[in-house]
């Protein structure tokens, strides 16, 4: 049994790098240097993470699961950081909001999610997810003179702090009807004796509050706007590192309570329904937006579906396959919202047909948010097909494959409006006066660019990663694997 | 049996609420003799005589000013909210004059002898704000509300640094109980929490005057800036009854800080000592404390509100933080007490 | 009845009425002082519950700092427009109201389902359990790793409030 705090080192160095960005924030005020020591951080933490893979056990009075799932979580979140901090300067520079508190905030967002994957007690999920949540609705205002930027923060904080008390008060009535905190030991007391009809409604709660956050469909009008009105970095780290760790809180509430869940035909038939009504309505709405970001919005949107997909299907198939996919379009989206970002200057370049001859100007950019979209819409051989492909197989193993088939239909439908910016990046003549972007980024967006499409030809390696983590994920023995 | 307990539990009730009304009343004439000593202190500080006409050394002249004050026009500006602006003093009252309850005057002698007594005098004092809020906001009237803004900032401001010195207290003790608190200083005058606890003394201190809104740091009634502050708009028995709570307020402070840092109800040296004679202690203590409050208020400049804004968050609070450390490194190596 | 169910009564009486009155009143002060109300009920809520240090806590940190600053936000804020904030009835509110009828009507089917409450045996009394010496060694002991953590969150609250509310924020110097 390794030691609290070896197990649970990566979670207490970013905790105590954050309080060190502070101090260094407040010693020296220099944004530009806060960054780089945020990107350390995030490499540190992200390297701890796969130093400590194969450390499993609980942590701090059983606080804290940690094992590979945590750990390839982690990574995960760390990537998301790491990417968005590298990808936001020039942004917050045009916008005259380059405050160094802004990499502050993100790195306590991380620590946030990283709570919340490690979580084993309900105190410290809901720690994390406020956490995470609270540094998000920072980064949604921090245009602080812009209106939009102003109501995107408003807006998500009310429907957040909405979403947290609905949690919370799921949280209170599983204590009621159980009398534990900890997860592992409510699933020993539901087995014990029945899950009870207060339980059922907690649960109901609990579940609510993380649809919230992944902006699954009856809880995603959100959405839009926020990601429309923030900061486009802030919008890339909030559909990226914040969704895999509700994700991966998602997935360590579910399998805690596998053997109740799969004996229930009510909770497989609602997540079918919410992960399909997902799917559609974001895909639909998506056809029908011309400004890139809230394309993107609603493109999240239908992500979350595909990967609620895993969810229904209850399998370590499908959650291995949430968590590659998670991987996958962490580096594809924050691709392509970094490419807004960069090509977003003060006019609000933001439609699709302000994006016409890009390839002339600029051909390694374009060829880079032509793999991003590519990926997006699920085209073989990139990553984001095998995302899909691991998660709707996951679901015809689990006898779910009607649910699968309206998978593969959206996908058919998304790839209407992916194209749509590839065919003008490629196909029209330029209006105007060309895009101006620095050269040096250009090759950022590549490297993320091939990373997803050594992701989509090479992905046995990381799947072999993702099905290992699940093993070491020190998941309940009662669950059968 | 069953009747029996039953009648035990009403005697019980009987004796608190005879208590309770005996600390009352006690509290009003202490009220009034210490507006009496305010002002023949002042006199005495400022080289004059002060008020001699009203009964031998001028001591019924308070009796005189309630009077006057009893006959006055009750009035409530058109414009202001007519419920809240009844409703404040009410709350001020009520929050100055309920602190005392868990406050020991001898060993066993409190009206309720509660386990978090210490707490519940925090939460009693931080509701005491809502009275001056109310009380400006309800008036109508610009000068009020800020003098009303005003206090309340200040009282959040310092509730910080007192709270953190109650906890050094409470660490000393090992208990939230006031008795216990008082016991744990005995009656060597050595180990009373105003030595063994310097820093958190001075902190409390200067904190519980703040609270009290007494000066040096009487911003929110700054006749030059403000008019009469939170109470411009108040008049007769409803000024009274803010006048009442501040000067409660003033000797209830006292109160707290006798048991908390000045060993309370102990004698010096005299550690069996019957409970009239603990009484007597803690009267004469408090009557100490209550001197240096208006020995203050006479001798102190006010301050500007920057300088007590920097004062309370800049200096106290870090300091009593320190403080708290201290005691606590202090409990930790010599084991307690 | 005995005379702490006489006082529940009383206590949850005082909460719905303070509640309604939070949500009803026209007037922002009003129902913020509502709302103060319904905590120091709760509070008297706990304390029958035989937990006083919560009871007081709560009356410090909800009723004491959290409404004040409330109060100071609605009265600098001048909030005292009445007809502003009364809406009509609409599509959405109707159906706010259905749902909120939904889940009462639930929570009332749970309550009389009578669902046994599980009771967690332990070698202290109510009393013990409710005293600040427990409630203290059960957060630096079980509860350490939350309890510490939180400091964190506190922390993000304070540099993100700063950052969205203080003046003239400055930038630091471009790269």
């Amino acid at each position: 049994m390794p030691n609290d705090y070896l197990l649970s080192l990566p979670i207490l160095a970013a905790a105590g790098w954050s309080v060190l960005l502070i101090i260094l924030e407040a010693m020296l005020s220099r944004a530009a240097l806060t960054r780089v020591f945020a990107m350390l951080g995030f490499a540190l933490v992200g390297g701890l993470s796969v130093i400590g893979f194969p450390l499993q056990g609980l942590a701090f009075s059983e606080m804290l699961r940690i094992g590979g799932f945590q750990h390839f979580a982690n990574i995960i979140f760390c990537l998301s950081g790491l990417l968005v901090v590298a990808l936001s300067e020039k942004y917050l520079d045009d916008e005259n909001v380059h405050y160094g508190e802004y990499y502050i905030v993100a790195f306590i967002s991380v620590v946030g999610m990283m709570l919340l994957a490690a979580a084993a007690n309900m105190a410290i999920l809901f720690i994390g997810l406020e956490m995470m949540s609270i540094a998000l609705y920072v980064l949604a205002g921090l245009m602080r003179r812009d209106v939009r930027s102003n109501e995107a923060a408003m807006k998500y904080f009310l429907l957040g702090a909405f979403a947290s008390g609905l949690l919370l008060y799921g949280i209170s009535l599983i204590y009621g009807a159980t009398g534990e905190l900890a997860l592992h030991k409510i699933a020993i007391a539901i087995q014990t004796g029945s899950a009870s009809m207060l339980f059922w409604i907690g649960f109901g709660l609990l579940i609510t509050g993380f649809l919230f956050k992944i902006s699954a469909v009856p809880f995603h009008q959100w959405t839009p706007d926020v990601y429309d009105g923030s900061p486009t970095p802030a919008a890339a780290f909030m559909s990226t590192g914040a969704k895999a760790a509700a994700f991966s809180a998602l997935i360590v509430v579910v399998t805690n309570f596998s053997t109740l869940l799969q004996n229930s035909p009510t909770w497989s038939l609602v997540i079918s329904s919410i992960a399909l009504a997902t799917m559609v309505v974001g895909n639909i709405a998506a056809l029908a937006q011309e400004n890139l970001k809230r394309m993107l919005a609603y493109s999240s949107v239908a992500h979350a579906g595909y990967m609620l997909v895993g969810i229904a299907a209850a399998t370590p198939d499908g959650y291995s396959g949430i968590m590659f996919y998670t991987l996958v379009y962490t580096l594809m989206n924050i691709g392509a919202f970094g490419v807004v970002a960069l090509l977003e200057s003060k006019e609000n370049l933001l439609l699709a047909s302000d994006y016409a001859g890009l390839f002339k100007h600029r051909p390694m950019l374009a060829g880079a948010m032509a793999v991003f979209m590519l990926s997006l819409a699920g085209v073989p051989p990139l990553g984001g097909f095998i995302g899909k492909y691991k998660v709707f197989a996951a679901a015809v193993d689990a006898k779910l494959t009607w649910l699968a088939l309206a998978g593969v239909l959206a996908s058919a439908v998304s790839a209407y409006y992916y194209l749509r910016v590839v065919y003008f990046m490629f196909m029209r003549d330029p209006v105007g006066e060309a895009i101006s972007a620095p050269a040096t980024s250009s090759l950022a967006f590549a490297l993320i660019a091939v990373a997803v499409v050594l992701l989509g030809v090479f992905p046995t390696e990381i799947l072999r990663i993702t099905d290992a983590a699940l093993k070491f994920a020190q998941l309940p023995t009662q669950t059968g694997f | 049996m069953q009747y029996l307990a039953v009648f035990f539990l009403a005697m019980e009730l009987a004796h608190r609420v005879a208590l309770g009304v005996v600390m009352i009343t006690v509290i009003i004439l202490s009220v009034v003799l210490t507006v009496w000593s305010e002002r023949r202190v002042a006199a005495f500080i400022q080289h004059r005589v002060g008020p001699n006409r009203v009964g031998p050394f001028g001591l019924l002249q308070p009796f005189a000013d309630v009077m006057k004050l009893l006959f006055k026009e009750d009035v409530v500006p058109s414009s202001a909210n007519r419920f809240y602006h009844v409703l404040a003093p009410m709350i001020s009252l009520f929050a100055a004059m309920t602190t005392v309850a868990v406050v020991p005057f001898a060993n066993g002698i409190a009206i309720a002898d509660v386990n978090v007594g210490m707490l519940y005098i925090l939460a009693i004092t931080s509701l005491g704000v809502y009275g001056l809020t109310i009380a400006g906001w309800a008036s109508n009237n610009k000068y009020s509300l800020l003098g009303g803004l005003r206090s309340s900032a200040q009282m959040i401001s310092y509730e910080l640094a007192m709270g953190l010195s109650v906890v050094s207290v409470i660490v000393l003790a090992d208990s939230l109980n006031m008795t216990n608190i008082v016991e744990s200083q005995t009656a060597n005058p050595l180990y009373w929490n105003c030595f063994r606890n310097f820093l958190g003394f001075v902190c409390f201190t200067v904190a519980a005057f703040a609270e009290c809104n007494r000066a040096p740091f009487d911003l929110p009634e700054a006749e030059q800036e403000l008019v009469g502050g939170y109470n411009t708009e108040f008049g007769a028995m409803k000024f009274a009854m803010f006048f009442l709570a501040e000067y409660a307020n003033m000797i209830v402070a006292s109160m707290v800080i006798v048991t908390l840092f000045l060993g309370g109800y102990q004698v010096p040296f005299w550690s069996e000592a019957p409970w009239f004679v603990q009484v007597g202690a803690f009267a004469a203590k408090t009557v100490l404390m209550i001197f240096v409050f208006i020995w203050v208020r006479w001798s102190v400049p006010r301050f500007k509100y920057s300088q007590l804004m920097n004062l309370g968050w800049k200096s106290l609070l870090p300091l009593a933080l320190l403080n708290l450390l201290l005691v606590a490194a202090g409990v930790l190596l010599l084991g307690g007490k | 009845m005995d005379v702490s169910g006489i006082l529940f009564v009383f206590l949850g009486a005082q909460i719905i009425v303070a509640t309604v009155g939070t949500v009803w009143s026209r007037n922002p002060v009003t129902s913020a002082l509502f709302l103060v109300l319904n905590f120091f009920a709760l509070g008297g809520l706990y304390l029958l519950l035989e937990a006083q240090f919560i009871a007081v806590v709560q009356v410090i940190v909800y009723a004491g700092a959290i409404m004040v600053l409330f109060l100071f936000t609605i009265m600098l804020l001048n909030l005292d427009n009445e007809r502003a904030l009364a809406e009509k009835f609409d599509l959405r509110k109707g159906f706010a109201v259905l749902l909120g009828g939904v889940l009462l009507v639930e929570l009332l089917y749970i309550i009389g389902l009578k669902t046994p409450i599980p009771i967690k045996q332990t070698a202290l009394t109510t009393v013990q359990l409710g005293e600040a010496k427990y409630i203290g060694r059960e957060l630096l002991t079980n509860f350490l790793f939350p309890f510490e953590i939180v400091s964190i969150l506190l922390l993000l609250a304070v540099v993100g409030a700063i950052v969205l509310a203080k003046k003239n924020f400055t930038t630091s110097p471009k790269s």
